[in-house]
Order: C-alpha cells, then sequence, then structure tokens
C-alpha cells in the first residue's frame, strides 16, 4: 500500500525531538496527585487537549517512557502536569513524590490533534471528567477563560472522595465568576456531611440533568478511565450526540 | 489500578509520538479505513494496545489490527495491511 507523506511544515521535526525541561515547581494537589510545572525551552506552543511524551533514564540506560495530558492552557508559558501516583508504577512514584524544582526530565510533543479543543471551535461543550482524567478538559477551561469565551459548558467531573477532586478551589472560581459554565461533581465513594452534590457514577441519567439533550451543534469531550469513558461515550451517542462530536481519550496504565 | 484488558486499552490518541517518529503529519487526525470491515475513523478514535517495542492500533468496531508499529534500536516496523486507506489531511507538523 502507498502512503503519501503529506506536506511537511516549517518545524517538521520540532515536535517530536526530545527536549529537557527544568521542573519549575511543584503542587501537591490532592492525597495522590501532583502538578508538575515545567519550563521547556523552545516549547512550539500547544492547543488545549493536547499530551506530552516524557521519558526516565535510569543510571543503567534502562528507559522508561509515559504519555501525559497538558493541564495547562495555550496561554501559559509553563507546561503544567497532573501526575497521579500508582503505587506498583514505574513512572509516577518519582514525578509524584520524589521529583524537586530544578530537576531535568525529558519530554517532547506537544502530540495530537484529535482530542483539541480552542474557543474558535464554539459549542455548547460538554465536558466530561474521571479522576486525573480532568487535566486536558481542565486545559480546555482556563483557555476558555484566558480567551473569555462564553460558550455555554458544562463540566461533569466524577471523583471518589471529596478530598480526591482535582484543581477544586480553582473550578469554584472559574464557575462562580462565568455564569455560561456549570461545574457538577459526582462523588463515588464516600461523600462529606451535607454533600448536595451527585453520589453515583456517570450515567445517562446525569448526563441528561448536567447537560441536558444536545443541540447539534454540541460538542463532547470524555476524559478518564477506560470504563468510564466508553460507558458515557455509548450513553452520550444515546442520548443523540452525534457520533463524530463526541471526543474520547481513555487514561489508563500508560500513565502509571 | 487493575490491568485486565479494559484498562490496558487506550486511544489511538496515545499513540501520537511513536507514530510521530514515523509520519511527518499530525496522525490522529488522520482517517483510516479498516481493511476488515470497511469502518472509518480517526487513528485518534482507534483502540491502541501498546507494548514494549510499539503498539497495535485495532479498529473500535471489528478488532482488526489496523495499525501496528514496532521500533528497535535503530529502525522502525509498520504493518498497514489492516488499513484499506489512510486520508493524510491532519495538520502538517
Amino acid at each position: 500500500m502507498a502512503v503519501p507523506l503529506g506536506t511537511t511544515g516549517p518545524d517538521s521535526a520540532a515536535r517530536v525531538r526530545w527536549r529537557l525541561a527544568e521542573v519549575a515547581a511543584v503542587v501537591d494537589e490532592t492525597p495522590r496527585v501532583r502538578s508538575l510545572f515545567l519550563t521547556v525551552p523552545g516549547w512550539p506552543g500547544h492547543r488545549a487537549g493536547q499530551h506530552l511524551d516524557l521519558r526516565l533514564t535510569a543510571e543503567d540506560g534502562y528507559r522508561a517512557q509515559r504519555s501525559y495530558s497538558i493541564a495547562s492552557p495555550p496561554e501559559d508559558p509553563r507546561i503544567a502536569l497532573a501526575v497521579e501516583r500508582i503505587e506498583d508504577g514505574e513512572v509516577s512514584p518519582y514525578l509524584a513524590g520524589e521529583v524537586r524544582v530544578g530537576d531535568k526530565l525529558e519530554l517532547r510533543g506537544p502530540i495530537g490533534g484529535y482530542f483539541v479543543w480552542n474557543a474558535a471551535a464554539g459549542g455548547p461543550l460538554l465536558l466530561v471528567a474521571g479522576g486525573s482524567g480532568v487535566a486536558p478538559l481542565m486545559a480546555m477551561l482556563r483557555h476558555r477563560a484566558a480567551a473569555r469565551s462564553d460558550v455555554p459548558t458544562t463540566l461533569l467531573y466524577s471523583s471518589r472522595s471529596f478530598e480526591e477532586i482535582l484543581f477544586r478551589e480553582e473550578l469554584d472560581r472559574l464557575a462562580a465568576a462565568d455564569p455560561s459554565l456549570r461545574v457538577v461533581h459526582a462523588l463515588t465513594r464516600s461523600q462529606p456531611e451535607g454533600w448536595a452534590g451527585q453520589r453515583r457514577r456517570i450515567d445517562a441519567e446525569m448526563l441528561e440533568e448536567a447537560a441536558g439533550l444536545p443541540l447539534p451543534e454540541a460538542l463532547a469531550f470524555v476524559c478518564g478511565p477506560t470504563r468510564l469513558v466508553e460507558n458515557v461515550a455509548i450513553d452520550l451517542l444515546t442520548l443523540g450526540y452525534k457520533a463524530h462530536r463526541v471526543k474520547t481519550e481513555r487514561f489508563g496504565p500508560s500513565g502509571s | 489500578m487493575t490491568k485486565d484488558d479494559a484498562d490496558r486499552r487506550l486511544d489511538g490518541n496515545a499513540a501520537g509520538g511513536l507514530l510521530a517518529e514515523v509520519f511527518r503529519v499530525e496522525m490522529t487526525t488522520v482517517e483510516t479505513a479498516c481493511a476488515g470491515c470497511g469502518a472509518r475513523a480517526p487513528v485518534g478514535e482507534l483502540l491502541r494496545y501498546g507494548h514494549e517495542m510499539g503498539a497495535i492500533l485495532r479498529c473500535a468496531t471489528c478488532d482488526t489490527a489496523v495499525i501496528r508499529v514496532a521500533r528497535t534500536r535503530d529502525r522502525h516496523w509498520l504493518d498497514l495491511r489492516g488499513a484499506r486507506v489512510l486520508r493524510l489531511d491532519g495538520t502538517p507538523l
């Protein structure tokens, strides 16, 4: 089979080149998730929703490579990643535990043109997240705020417990300042006393209640564990979303 | 995290970096037609099964291996038998 290679842009190899990034700040977001803020000399810029590949090399030359979604918006000069600690993981215990400001990390990117949104793409927008899958959706929300977009947007975000909600205070602030943004939390395992939000896994009824029936131009982005993503995608199609307007990104052990 | 097959399966999206080592256009938006069932889907929507040396991207409809890519020290191996056609109108890198 013949495969034409298409056109080549000015920075054709730039995005697959490995670059040395420096850890500029480290913030513990929840008991299991840490934000890394990286400065990346020569970073070509990214779009909200894209990811990057990060690799670690051991002293004996052994290399481990993982993909991480970018949580920072294109407007932010630093790249933010949200790294969840997987106890038996090869990479995340280092990134979410040992790494220090000033450490150097190898990365390449940005990668992906499929799971991306920018303000010009419009909406209405439905964002559905499970756990640390909120990271690329956070980049979209931060970009939406930076671009002063008023595209009607709902984030439906499933976490195991109140303590494990990522970016909770920032999400509260964004929603309070913006009548066109709605944030709905679902807590699946435990809820604090007096919790007024959802108390179960995301299902079709919850999607319908949170987002309503879709307008023809409605766009949905779903990111989280594989099973959540697949169940939500099927529910959205049942509700009337168009298949090509539902974008999915599965998070899995490649984040470990 | 459990490590059964459902959790091992990711999107073609996750193979974007690996494919960028081979192709000169952004591959996650490239449309594929499955040689098994004819289903059309962007690479980002294929199901990606990673392994130590690379990845297998399967059709979400019929499970045909649409794209197989493996990497050794100094070369890539690309098997496109499962793709009837690729439409490369993605963003140039």
